[in-house]
């Protein structure tokens, strides 16, 4: 099997084929999550860290379910990022990390590039579970594994990302992705959440919802982050609602048998209106929460190699 | 003790000399120029007259760097005006303007006169002490320029932190020109840069760093060159890394403005494209932009609009480096890499030697009104010595600064000072010269 | 199928659908019929194996009895040794295994870890009232105690030879070969 991988720093990196092995391991790995006993022992005496500098529950369960699925010993550090400002810096706390021996060190932080820096400090297996607006390349795979379940495949399909694009990492890792595996990428957002030069990553922008969606397969809505709204990158939560929200008006432009995806955690609606969010036959944001944890164990089944 | 620099190639843009010739060093002065001087001396006092061969190198003014950072007071652990004056004579540089941004900030006469008494022990280059433009580098309340003038101060900024109060810089541009004094403006409006880290473009939005614009800096520079105008004064713009920079700094000049401006070694070296890796050894302010912005650099150079080259040397601690890109501080340590890397203007064909060298010295000294910058007889005897085919690599581990943080760092360099003279001492010679 | 010198054909396909009609009468025998009874074929041959297990059984019974198809490549001792990781199979028991007569179908018995590995995996599927095995070649080295329940045919091998189980759903022909490693 073609993975060598020492990291998972972000999808840019990643080829077709390693994709491909990721998703196709992870689909392996769903039945895994539907037995009685949800344990397999694989990853027996091994150690994931994860080390979050950044406030997530979701993420960080899913990983920490994902390790304990596969028998390893996964332990949670929520490191503020103010521990900066003490004096302790991100070297600091990967070579004490490094010197208690794990496996696998899953970060999160606020700052772009940090997964980047602490793979250049320490031996261990680094995975990205989101880096500031960067990329967030466990919530491209587990989104890319949904679609091809849904929709069969990935090659030619027409995906809309309809929010903050600029300040989503989210949105980096799909257009990545979603590119790579063939299918046609379509954003929008109001131009101040266009960031510059983001055609140049061989998507659409798209000012108004409407022109994006038109027959999208699939429509992904990011999260609004309220405190944007002070940065005057929107007007209001009122205002961005009206033209931003998907609702059972607007998704009639897409095919009918489109998708609605989200990352979560839902500001229903201000990204999407309840009754789509609610509706099964569209929404399909509780699969995404099922497949992210296949994906992560699949990753940490993936990297975690043996004694070299 | 006289001193005679023979066989060199001697180059003053401010006398258009550009020949082979021999130079005699006396009492701190230059004291005559011409051809054959060995004749002269070997006839009265060889014995009191040290002759060094310079047969196939480059012989010019000591070079100025009009924009260095050193950190005494405050940040000793990055670099004192000692090692920073040593990293400029092995630079080949034998003056340095430096920075206000201390801590404390060098806004008053005290600090002044602390960082020349240091210069002067330190007996390296010269260092001339640019007094703060507000108290504090606040942005406020205007310092006291005329006591730092007596000090010692040869113009006045608030580098690193750009003064945002329109007002304040007309008051600024104005009671400097009372003083015959000039002002730098680090042109940045913080409103637009805000939170950035980077250029922002294609570059930064793969990255996910927030962007610098370049309207940050061409929005600041109009205004201080409208400024400049209204008040009829001058101002120098420092460290210009932007097309558009440059196409407003060319049309103020064309109106006939006192308006002069500089650039430094990596913003026509360098692109944002070289951040991928998350690099902060290239983490700079202003950033790293685009190709078409250095080609603008180019252009600027060639044609006059971009008067000096500046290394704007922000030497760094390892732990101000190694951090997440966010956290890392901003700058790189110049003083060593900036001739090489601006001799590749003159292989490349953007200046001229003269030119090049008219930008890295006889500029600077009539930007800042030193009596330096060239060697008419009487002047001082500050004088650097280039070969310009001695093949080097840069290791920042060789640095005399103690900045390491240089994205140059095994860069393959041709042309290097091998000789740098202040005041008529040798205060630095390469190994290889043989002294 | 066998080409070279060194290999030897030890089952042809009548043998190995003679062995399978003969181990299908044996499981009805031990097990008083079908009552409680299912099928785990180990991937990949077992599983083919199995699914032919389970039609002669239907036919004499004239009932269908539940098949599973276990992955055993997560249970595997050496999993965390290996340098690389293997790809995975899915596994597929959509049935309780609490109380039941699982017999587990594999196409070579041989160490024996893969049958532990598969037992521990069954055990996270329920507890079973008892686990049988079926295989269609024995060729021994033992080096965990386990023996098979049902035997297509005792192969003494040596460790150097390679026993290949090959079956028309996989390479498109159904025979069993035993030839000299290189």
């Amino acid at each position: 099997m073609k993975f060598d991988r020492k990291d998972i720093l972000g999808i840019k990196d990643l080829s077709v084929d390693e994709i491909n092995v990721i998703l196709e391991t992870a689909e392996s790995f769903l039945e895994i999550s539907t037995r009685e006993i949800k344990k397999v022992p694989t990853l027996r005496g091994k150690t994931i860290i994860n080390l979050f500098f950044e406030a997530s529950t979701r993420t960080r369960t899913s990983f920490e379910i994902a390790g304990k699925r596969l028998s390893a010993d996964t332990i949670n550090i929520s490191a503020s990022t103010s521990s900066v400002v003490k004096g302790e810096t991100l070297i600091d706390t990967a070579r004490n990390l490094e010197a208690m021996n794990p496996d696998v060190i899953v970060i999160r932080h606020s700052a772009a590039g940090a997964p980047h820096l602490l793979a250049t400090l320490v031996k261990q297996s680094i995975i990205n579970a989101g880096d500031g607006a960067h990329e967030h390349p466990t919530q491209a795979l587990l989104d890319m594994m949904t679609i091809k379940e849904k929709k069969g495949t990935l090659t030619g399909l027409k995906v809309a990302i309809v929010g903050d694009i600029a300040h989503s990492r989210v949105a980096r890792s799909n257009i990545y992705g979603l590119a790579k595996m063939g299918a046609q990428v379509v954003l929008a957002g109001p131009a101040t959440m266009l960031p510059r030069g983001i055609e140049q990553m061989g998507v659409q922008a798209f000012t108004k919802l409407e022109d994006a969606i038109v027959d999208a397969d699939v429509v992904m809505m990011l999260r609004i982050q309220l405190e944007r709204e002070k940065q005057n990158i929107f007007p209001s939560l009122r205002e961005y609602s009206q033209h931003y929200c998907l609702n059972s008006r607007n998704i009639k432009l897409a095919r009918p048998d489109a998708i609605v995806m989200h990352p979560g955690p839902i500001n229903r609606g201000v990204e999407i209106s309840p009754d789509i969010a609610d509706d099964l036959s569209r929404s399909v944001i509780l699969d995404q929460v099922n497949k992210g944890v296949a994906v992560r164990m699949a990753l940490l089944y993936l990297l975690t190699g043996g004694n070299e | 003790m006289k001193m005679l620099l023979t066989g060199a190639r001697v180059i003053d843009p401010g006398q258009k000399i550009d020949a082979i010739m021999d130079v005699m060093l006396a009492d701190g002065k230059i004291c005559q120029t011409g051809v054959d001087l060995l004749k002269s001396v070997k006839s009265k006092d060889s014995a009191k007259t040290k002759v060094i061969d310079l047969s196939g190198m480059v012989l010019t003014p000591g070079l100025i760097d009009m924009h260095t950072h050193l950190r005494e007071p405050g940040q000793e652990y990055k670099e004192t005006v000692a090692s920073g004056a040593k990293a400029a004579v092995a630079g080949g540089f034998t003056s340095i303007a430096c920075m206000p941004n201390t801590d404390p900030i060098n806004d008053n006469r005290s600090i002044t006169e602390f960082i020349k008494r240091k210069a002067l022990e330190a007996d390296m280059a010269n260092v001339y002490p640019i007094g703060a433009i507000s108290k504090d580098s606040a942005g406020i309340k205007l310092a006291e320029f005329w006591d730092m003038k007596e000090a010692g101060a040869i113009a006045f900024s608030d580098d690193g932190k750009p003064v945002m109060d329109a007002a304040l810089m007309r008051h600024a541009m104005e009671y400097a020109w009372s003083l015959s004094l000039p002002v730098i403006s680090h042109c940045e409006d913080t409103n637009l840069s805000a939170g950035g880290q980077m250029n922002e473009g294609y570059y930064s939005t793969i990255l996910g760093l927030r962007g610098i614009p370049v309207i940050a800096e061409e929005a600041m520079i109009a205004r201080d060159i409208l400024i400049a105008e209204f008040t009829k004064t001058s101002v120098h713009i420092a460290h210009v890394s932007t097309e558009g920079s440059v196409r407003l700094i060319r049309a103020a000049k064309k109106r006939g403005l006192k308006i002069t401006a500089e650039t430094a070694p990596h913003y026509f070296t360098l692109t944002d494209e070289a951040l991928q890796t998350y690099n902060t050894s290239l983490k700079v302010n202003p950033p790293l932009r685009s190709a078409a912005d250095i080609a603008a650099i180019n252009e600027g150079l060639a044609d006059g609009t971009l008067d000096a080259i500046v290394t704007d040397h922000a030497p760094h601690a390892r732990t101000d480096k190694e951090l997440e890109f966010e956290y890392a501080a901003n700058g790189i340590s110049g003083l060593e890499t900036s001739l090489g890397l601006s001799l590749r203007l003159v292989r490349e064909g953007v200046l001229t030697l003269p030119e090049l060298i008219a930008k890295m010295s006889l500029n600077p000294a009539r930007i800042l009104n030193l009596p330096k910058g060239n060697l008419e007889t009487g002047a001082d005897a500050d004088i650097t010595v280039i070969d310009l085919q001695l093949p080097w690599t840069v290791d920042v581990h060789t640095f005399y600064s103690k900045g390491k943080n240089s994205p140059f760092q095994g860069w393959e360099m041709q042309g290097k000072a091998i000789l740098t003279i202040v005041g008529g001492e040798i205060k630095y010679a390469d190994p290889r010269l043989n002294l | 199928m066998a080409e070279n010198k060194n290999m030897k054909v030890v089952m042809d396909k009548e043998v190995i659908d003679r062995s399978l009609t003969r181990i299908a009468y044996e499981i009805l025998e031990k097990n008083k019929g079908i009552s409680n009874l299912v099928l785990v074929g180990i991937r990949t041959g077992g599983v083919y194996l199995a699914e032919r297990l389970k039609k002669k059984i239907s036919s004499i019974e004239g009932e269908e009895i539940p098949l599973g198809v276990l992955d055993i490549t997560l249970y595997r001792d050496d999993i965390s040794i290996s340098k690389k990781k293997p790809s995975l199979g899915k596994t597929k028991i959509l049935f309780s295994l609490d109380d039941k007569k699982v017999v587990l179908v594999d196409d070579v018995l041989f160490t024996g870890r893969t049958i532990r590995a598969a037992m521990d995996a069954l055990i996270d599927f329920g507890r079973p009232k008892m686990i049988q095995l079926a295989v269609l070649i024995d060729r021994g080295h033992r080096e965990l105690p386990i023996r098979a329940d049902f035997v297509g045919k005792n192969l003494p091998s040596s460790l150097w030879e390679a026993v290949t189980v090959n079956l028309v759903e996989k390479t498109g022909v159904d025979e069993v070969i035993i030839e000299e490693g290189t």
